[in-house]
């Protein structure tokens, strides 16, 4: 006989669902087809709850908890949706966008860009923070790859694929606040760092930050998906 | 170590006070220190040998710990251990007045260098600092003298970890961090945790502008935080403990170092504690200079020598802390009033305070203010009264304009607001919040808005920039106020400001970032006019700010007089 598993049922956006205890509200609501925007979170790689995106109302709380690390309870009652969400995801993807240089027009991501994506999803139309337009490298020393800071999150799914699925950990952050900055090994150029050359960093960066020096223009689709099937393929082994 | 062995290591450093005619405090913590209170303690220990080789009278020097008074050190008290309620304290004592205060001992007190601080010293309740400016911190002994490890061996020997649980439960204790929640709940959570092994941290990343409380117990009487980590320890069953100590407190981390290795040779950390099967040892961790490192997950991060970084609670650190262990965190000044209260009863401590607010707070006591210092004070005592009777009012004839309590996180409080006790939930409603301590007093010559961009810089500079609310926004935010001083701001950008305060502190991942916009919603709460003057007629009252002071012809009476 298997072991009993624990089935949580909960109420999201007024839909009855269920899931298995450790499961994340977020992973539920998937599979309810009840979208929660995420950028941050990529299936196959740990959770840090950075983005804020998948922020959800809870029932008899007043904090909002971030989806991807919120894990299922039995009778809670979760709202995805409201409009004090909206504006807090709006506002969330204005600081983003005027944190850095996010032109979509002349970005190599253009149309395959999951910030772009989402600012559409979430109905922005414009933003109304000054641009801070800071001065910042690009890191074109990798034979492969490049790195533009300036269109870079900080969403660290290439640190955590780095570290977590290729065992590299050739990425980390560097600094903090507004000044953080994304950093192979201690600070050395990118091509001259102990990089394996596997390049799923820039299958996972949701942006235009690390790119594919091979690809022309906007021609630029990305492919994540393929971390599940490696975890899963790894732990059966 | 048994308690008959630590009274008669009581009674032994008694009996050596007693054989000395006079004893000479000078204090050596930090404040005193800059000013160099050690080679003033040189110089006195030298000119009493040579006194007592021509009177016979025995004087012993002694280092001691802060006695409060930091703006008027170094601080020298003077007492007679015959006569224990004469003592007399000297105030701004130098190298040059050495052979006057020697000479006088015995006889007239040294007129023109004595404190006349009554008003300081009374309407004080000192528990948390009961020790501090009286023993030697670095002489474990003279922590015993006071009743120092009584606590300890009364809990392992007398006492279940359950009912120490309960008795700091019932003392109504809360974390004196800051946050306020009530330590005995938090020990009862971690002691119900399941893990082999458990930890007790105790926070020293103190980090406010203008705070120094924890850094002053730590200094003066570090015992008494050993002390309250074991008794922890012991109530919630971990055998291994951490103090976070930041590096920028070299003096503390130092007296720790020797305070813990003293412990162990005195048997109260290590194995077979006080021979029971109790097991507990301490290590140190200095912190690197991140202020985000006092928010405790991100504490348990650095401890793990990971990039201090907070990370999502809950799971909260009770339940899965360091290396996933149930961990118990709290403040230094929480631990250090655990001893008391194991010692002298759950009820003696409630009978302090207001209904919600048990107890004591330290408060470190600075800005425009007479008396800078720590002060420590029962919870329920209007703020009035500590800042104009405790701490001698504001200097130079200036007009008292505000306090701002809670460091980054808390707000500032107008007059009208003064004669409120203080007390967690207090100072909450009115837009601040208690913090760790910090209490900086404010004259007109500051300016409000300058004020909050000063708290906004230091969070942008703070923020770890994990979460992009925090990291982005509070950079935003400071770039509004910088537009609100330079007197180019609009009306549309004080509403952007207030927007994004809002989604700052509802959207970050920690308290750092949640609790950023505090110091702009506190003074738009109280200073809006200041803010409307910046942005309508570029003129800051105070004349700090880039925009200037120039006189405006259009304001309103009612605005001026605001």
């Amino acid at each position: 006989m298997s072991a009993p598993v624990d089935v949580k049922t909960l109420v999201i956006d007024g839909v009855n669902v269920s899931g298995r205890a450790g499961q994340t509200v977020l992973e539920v609501a998937r599979e309810n087809n009840i979208s929660i925007p995420t950028l941050c979170h990529l299936d196959g790689l740990s959770e840090v709850g950075a983005c804020r995106m998948c922020l959800v109302e809870v029932k008899n709380s007043p904090k909002l908890f971030p989806s991807c690390v919120l894990k299922v309870e039995e009778g809670m009652e979760v709202t995805t949706a409201s409009d004090r969400l909206k504006h807090y995801r709006q506002t969330i993807l204005e600081l983003f966008f005027a944190e850095r240089n996010h032109i979509c027009s002349v970005c190599v991501a253009n149309g395959h860009c999951e910030l772009q994506s989402a600012a559409r999803s979430q109905g922005l139309t414009h933003v109304r923070l000054p641009y801070r337009n800071p001065l910042l490298d690009v890191d074109a020393s990798h034979e492969r790859f490049v790195l533009d800071h300036n269109r870079c999150i900080l969403c660290t799914r290439c640190v955590r694929v780095c570290a977590e699925i290729e065992g590299a950990h050739v990425w980390d952050i560097m600094s903090r606040g507004i000044d953080s900055m994304l950093i192979a090994d201690l600070h050395q150029p990118w091509g001259e760092s102990s990089c394996t050359r596997c390049g799923k960093c820039v299958q996972v960066c949701p942006t235009g930050a690390l790119s594919d020096k091979s690809k022309l223009g906007s021609d630029h689709p990305k492919y994540p998906e393929f971390l599940p099937y490696l975890n899963m393929m790894r732990e059966g082994q | 170590m048994t308690s008959e062995e630590l009274l008669q290591i009581a009674e032994e450093v008694n009996a050596e006070r007693q054989a000395s005619d006079f004893e000479v405090n000078v204090c050596v913590a930090l404040g005193c220190l800059s000013q160099h209170s050690d080679k003033l303690k040189d110089a006195l220990t030298a000119e009493a040998a040579v006194a007592s080789s021509r009177t016979g009278k025995r004087c012993h020097v002694r280092g001691t710990g802060c006695m409060g008074l930091c703006a008027a050190g170094p601080l020298v008290r003077v007492e007679s251990p015959a006569m224990a309620d004469t003592q007399t304290l000297y105030a701004g004592v130098h190298e040059s007045d050495v052979k006057e205060v020697i000479a006088s001992l015995g006889g007239k007190p040294v007129e023109r260098l004595e404190a006349h601080l009554e008003q300081y010293f009374c309407g004080q309740n000192q528990i948390v600092l009961e020790n501090s400016g009286y023993i030697d911190p670095e002489k474990i002994d003279e922590y015993i003298e006071r009743g120092g490890y009584q606590a300890l061996i009364k809990a392992l020997t007398e006492m279940t970890p359950q009912a120490v649980i309960e008795q700091i439960s019932k003392s109504g204790l809360r974390g004196r961090g800051g946050g306020g929640y009530p330590t005995g709940l938090k020990w009862s959570t971690v002691s119900k945790a399941v893990g082999a092994q458990k930890y007790v941290i105790c926070n020293g990343d103190e980090g406010d502008p203008g705070a120094f409380m924890d850094r002053s117990v730590l200094e003066s009487d570090p015992q008494r935080v050993i002390e309250g980590m074991a008794i922890a320890a012991y109530a919630v069953g971990a055998s291994k403990g951490y103090i976070y100590v930041r590096a920028e407190y070299p003096l503390a981390v130092a007296r720790m170092t020797s305070s813990l290795q003293h412990a162990r040779r005195r048997g109260l950390l290590g194995n077979n504690i006080c021979g029971t099967t109790f097991a507990f040892d301490i290590e140190i961790r200095l912190g690197a200079g991140a202020f985000v490192c006092g928010e405790e997950t991100a504490l348990i991060a650095s401890i793990e020598g990971l990039r201090g970084q907070p990370r999502p609670r809950p799971p909260y650190p009770a339940v899965s802390g360091l290396w996933d262990s149930p961990t118990l965190i709290n403040n230094v000044e929480t631990f250090a009033n655990v001893p008391p209260i194991v010692r002298k009863g759950a009820e003696w401590y409630a009978s302090i305070g207001t209904e919600k607010s048990k107890g004591t707070k330290v408060f470190a006591l600075t800005g425009k203010i007479t008396n800078t210092g720590l002060v420590e004070i029962p919870m329920g005592m209007p703020l009035r009264e500590i800042i104009f009777g405790i701490g001698g009012g504001v200097p130079n004839g200036r007009k008292f304009k505000a306090v701002q309590t809670g460091g980054p996180s808390g707000g500032c409080i107008p007059e009208e607001h003064l004669d409120l006790p203080i007390s967690y939930e207090a100072l909450i409603e009115l837009g601040s919040m208690m913090g760790s301590g910090g209490m900086i007093v404010m004259d007109d010559t500051s300016c409000m808005v300058n004020v909050a961009r000063f708290f906004m810089e230091f969070c942008m500079t703070e923020s770890c920039g994990k979460c992009i609310p925090c990291r982005a926004g509070t950079a935003q935010m400071f770039q509004l106020l910088t537009k609100i001083c330079d007197g180019k701001a609009s009306h549309a950008d004080l509403d952007l400001l207030k927007d994004l305060c809002d989604v700052v502190k509802n959207t970050s991942l920690c308290g750092l970032g949640m609790t950023a916009p505090n110091p702009v919603l506190s003074t738009l709460r109280y200073f809006e006019h200041e803010y409307m003057e910046h942005i309508d007629h570029q003129h800051c009252r105070a004349g700090v700010c880039a925009c200037g002071t120039k006189p405006i012809a259009d304001l309103t009476a009612a605005e001026v007089t605001a």
